[in-house]
């Protein structure tokens, strides 16, 4: 076990970039598919934070860009349940393959 | 091996798995609370990077705004004890075969690649410095962005209002 540094860092965010790719492929459940796209969003945070940190300590841009990639993840969120609820409400089910209108 | 080192590896696991685990799970509800500990995984290494302001964005709006936001959202859509439905296992395969893959790639070429950074004197990440920049009207400064973001939110805050109106029937 080594010092950990940007490397491992690096590692653990694209492991976790693939997992929410895995789980966004096989889903097909609208609720677990947001929170499948949620932990990509995060791993680009971890990403951010990671280069700002190691990279270029006299700057603190990553950490701008991640606090705003957080928050346009809270309005996506958001706008994804709103969605979600409504769809739920007209069809009784929020599987992908039941709601095959939406693409028109 | 120090301590430090250890509880990063705590961390890494931490995140990992339960990420892995609220991707594979059958039990939506369960899904729901791996991806809060993943997420207070990701928290946690934030402070391990002594990155403490976006730890606490992370912790106050990702695990107390979003992860609640879908556990009601879990509660509105789903009879409690059901089961997501079985996915097929060629799907699987092939998903799983695409994530390694892709997987595979980055890290080699991330594993290939000598990151060049700079030995400038560190600027802390304290609330202070972010606050100076993020509403600075100079350059370097975040203050377009930031009002951009908050037209943003503004925005979809109404957008969800609209959308997740009941339509009253009299109405259509």
């Amino acid at each position: 076990m080594m010092q950990p540094g940007l490397n491992h860092i690096l590692f653990i965010s694209t492991a976790l970039f693939f997992i929410g790719v895995y789980g966004f492929f096989t889903r097909r459940n609208l609720v677990t598919m947001l929170m499948s796209v949620e932990l990509i969003l995060n791993s680009v945070n971890l990403n951010f934070i990671a280069f700002n940190k190691y990279l270029w300590p006299h700057k603190l841009d990553g950490l701008f860009f991640s606090i705003f990639v957080i928050a346009i993840a809270a309005a996506e969120a958001a706008v994804a349940i709103a969605i979600i609820i409504n769809l739920y409400r007209s069809h009784r089910s929020i599987d992908v393959e039941n709601a095959e209108e939406m693409k028109f | 091996m120090t301590g430090s080192t250890i509880i990063f590896y705590i961390l890494a696991a931490l995140t990992l798995l339960s990420g892995a685990l609220a991707v594979t799970t059958r039990q939506i509800f369960r899904a729901a609370i791996f991806l809060l500990f993943s997420l207070i995984g990701i928290a946690g290494l934030f402070f391990w990077m002594q990155y403490e302001f976006i730890a606490a964005v992370q912790i106050v709006v990702y695990v107390g705004g979003i992860t609640v936001l879908i556990i009601f959202s879990i509660f509105l859509t789903h009879q409690a004890g059901d089961l997501l439905p079985k996915q097929k296992a060629g799907r699987q395969l092939f998903s799983a075969l695409a994530a390694f893959c892709g997987f595979a790639l980055t890290i080699l070429q991330l594993f290939q690649h000598k990151f060049k950074g700079t030995a400038d004197v560190r600027l802390l990440p304290t609330a202070a410095n972010i606050g100076d920049q993020m509403l600075s009207v100079e350059d370097n400064g975040f203050a377009l962005p930031f009002e951009l973001i908050s037209i943003l939110l503004l925005a979809a805050m109404v957008g969800c209002i609209v959308i997740a109106l009941r339509s009253k029937p009299s109405i259509i």
